[in-house]
């Protein structure tokens, strides 16, 4: 069992490097945000088999810690940081209204 | 012996997911449809291990902290994609 | 060459790569995206290393906190791209810098390869003498008791480094808000997410605070998971930023060093040294101690973040 978890690890590890080769090309910010996210849950699902393997109980801790702020780069990248540079044009609200109301 | 072919198959199978996210964030064409690949595949991907995982948790806290971590990036991942894809279309023309 | 030894292997290769990538990536976004996968990663090794203390204040840190700030610094240095790039040293001045890094990083890892072996350590007389303070987490019996002057100074910087931020607002703006006025829609994804994640996330991060006393974890851990949740609930416009002359806000900032402080000096006091504790009242103390600590640095780190005020106090 030890040794199958170990595995999937390594597996989960190498879905993480071909994660960073978009992170690496992404033409755009939004690609590599993406593919950011993706090493962030990646890493979330090899810590816990990393804790299951390893014996360590706390790992299920640390991967805890990395779900509840996996969307802070996110939502920092989608708002720009805490302060904008300009004002948000109507267009451009996150709430979506803008999208309904051309539809 | 039931509870190990459990946490085999609900690996093995977030470990595909995994995999089907990763290809489909290489290699679909455009911005959107990668996010699309990402957040579900990968969704599924933590949750089914977190699921196989289970039988080995320690105790009843470690449990409810695999089904927290699990919950926790479903709510992270859809309202990311939310927002990314708003981020995206308001960068650019949408394809 | 066993499976295991091939996946730290080749852990170690994407992260050396990933720093190579980040310091010569040209544009500022594409760097700060690889400096938080780096962080993403460096957690993973921290878990590895056994050492899980520093891999939750990694991943607090390095996978929020840092991320939510490098990228609004990128956000505003977009303007000044273009003109920076124009201005960047030549091509022997770089060389120069990189063969510095080199020899100092080289240094470093001949000083820990040739350390003797056993290494000298203090850990196992850390360990041995948890029965001191009755906490079973030995990281924060060094944190709290046997270095606990270390961790009151580094208090004190951190509020030092409040004031330092604080200290770049223009004159007019002094004692007025960080940051926009933060417009979200209530009915909206983000409003969503800040209420729904936020009552979670305060109650891991005090439950991490707490739980530092035996298992891994800690005050400033959990302190940066409640941190992360008062900004989110700002970006989210659910609040606005505080204002820098609130009393309230100010008392909140230097009740972490000033309990500590008193601590201290009631043990010149009443005990054998500057912050020493009475042996019945080891426990209670350090908790006293860390529940100030956890509303300090919650506050500290999110006004680090939030950065100097940009608009007046009037809400």
């Amino acid at each position: 069992m030890t040794d199958f978890l170990t595995v999937s690890l390594g597996f989960i590890l190498a879905m993480l490097a071909l994660g960073l080769i978009r992170v690496l090309r992404g033409p755009g910010e939004a690609d590599r945000m993406m593919a950011a996210q993706l090493i962030g849950t990646g890493g979330i699902a090899a810590l816990l088999l990393l804790g299951s393997v390893a014996d360590l109980s706390a790992a299920i801790d640390v991967a805890l810690t990395l779900a509840l702020l996996a969307t802070f780069a996110s939502i920092a990248f989608v708002k720009k940081g805490l302060s904008r540079l300009g004002a948000e044009s109507s267009a451009a609200r996150e709430d979506g209204s803008a999208w309904r109301s051309t539809s | 012996m039931a509870l190990d072919i459990v946490t085999i198959v609900a690996v093995s199978a977030g470990a595909f997911f995994f995999l089907a996210g990763t290809v489909g964030l290489l290699r679909f064409p455009d911005t959107l449809t990668r996010l699309h690949a990402l957040t579900k595949a990968d969704n599924l991907g933590v949750g089914l291990v977190a699921l196989g995982l289970l039988p080995r948790a320690g105790s009843l806290s470690g449990g409810l902290k695999l089904i927290c971590v699990w919950l926790l990036v479903l709510l992270a991942s859809a309202t990311v994609s939310q927002l990314i894809a708003r981020a995206a279309r308001d960068s650019g023309p949408l394809p | 060459m066993t499976f295991a030894l091939a996946l730290h292997i080749a852990l170690a290769g994407m992260m050396l790569g990933l720093a190579a990538w980040t310091i010569a990536a040209r544009e500022t976004f594409a760097a700060v995206v690889g400096f938080v996968v780096y962080g993403l990663f460096l957690a993973l090794v921290w878990v590895r290393l056994d050492a899980l203390d520093v891999a939750l204040a990694e991943a607090a840190i390095g996978g929020g906190l840092n991320g939510l700030l490098l990228l609004g610094a990128a956000a505003r240095l977009r303007a000044a791209e273009a003109p920076a790039d124009a201005e960047r040293p030549g091509a022997s001045l770089r060389l120069l810098a990189a063969l510095l890094s080199a020899t100092v990083a080289a240094a470093l890892a001949a000083a820990v390869l040739l350390l003797p072996e056993p290494a000298p350590t203090l850990a196992p007389a850390a360990a041995a003498n948890a029965a001191a303070t009755g906490l079973a987490n030995p990281v924060t019996n060094v944190l709290m008791a046997f270095r606990a002057m270390d961790t009151m100074l580094e208090k004190v910087v951190l509020l030092l480094a409040v004031v330092g931020v604080w200290s770049i607002a223009p004159d007019h703006f002094w004692g007025g808000r960080p940051g926009v006025r933060h417009q979200a829609d209530p009915q909206g994804t983000l409003a969503f997410l800040a209420r729904v994640l936020t009552p979670f996330g305060i109650v891991v991060g005090i439950y991490l605070s707490w739980t530092g006393a035996s298992h891994p974890g800690g005050a400033f851990q959990g302190a940066t998971i409640l941190a992360a949740m008062w900004l989110l609930i700002m970006m989210a416009g659910l609040a606005d930023t505080p204002p820098m002359n609130a009393r309230r806000l100010r008392l909140m900032l230097i009740a972490g060093p000033a309990v500590f402080l008193l601590v201290g000096l009631g043990g010149l006091a009443f005990g054998a040294a500057f912050l020493a504790y009475p042996a019945a009242y080891a426990k209670p103390l350090i908790l006293a101690i860390e529940a100030a600590m956890v509303l300090t640095v919650a506050i500290t780190l999110g006004l680090l973040v939030a950065g100097p005020p940009e608009r007046s106090a009037a809400p």
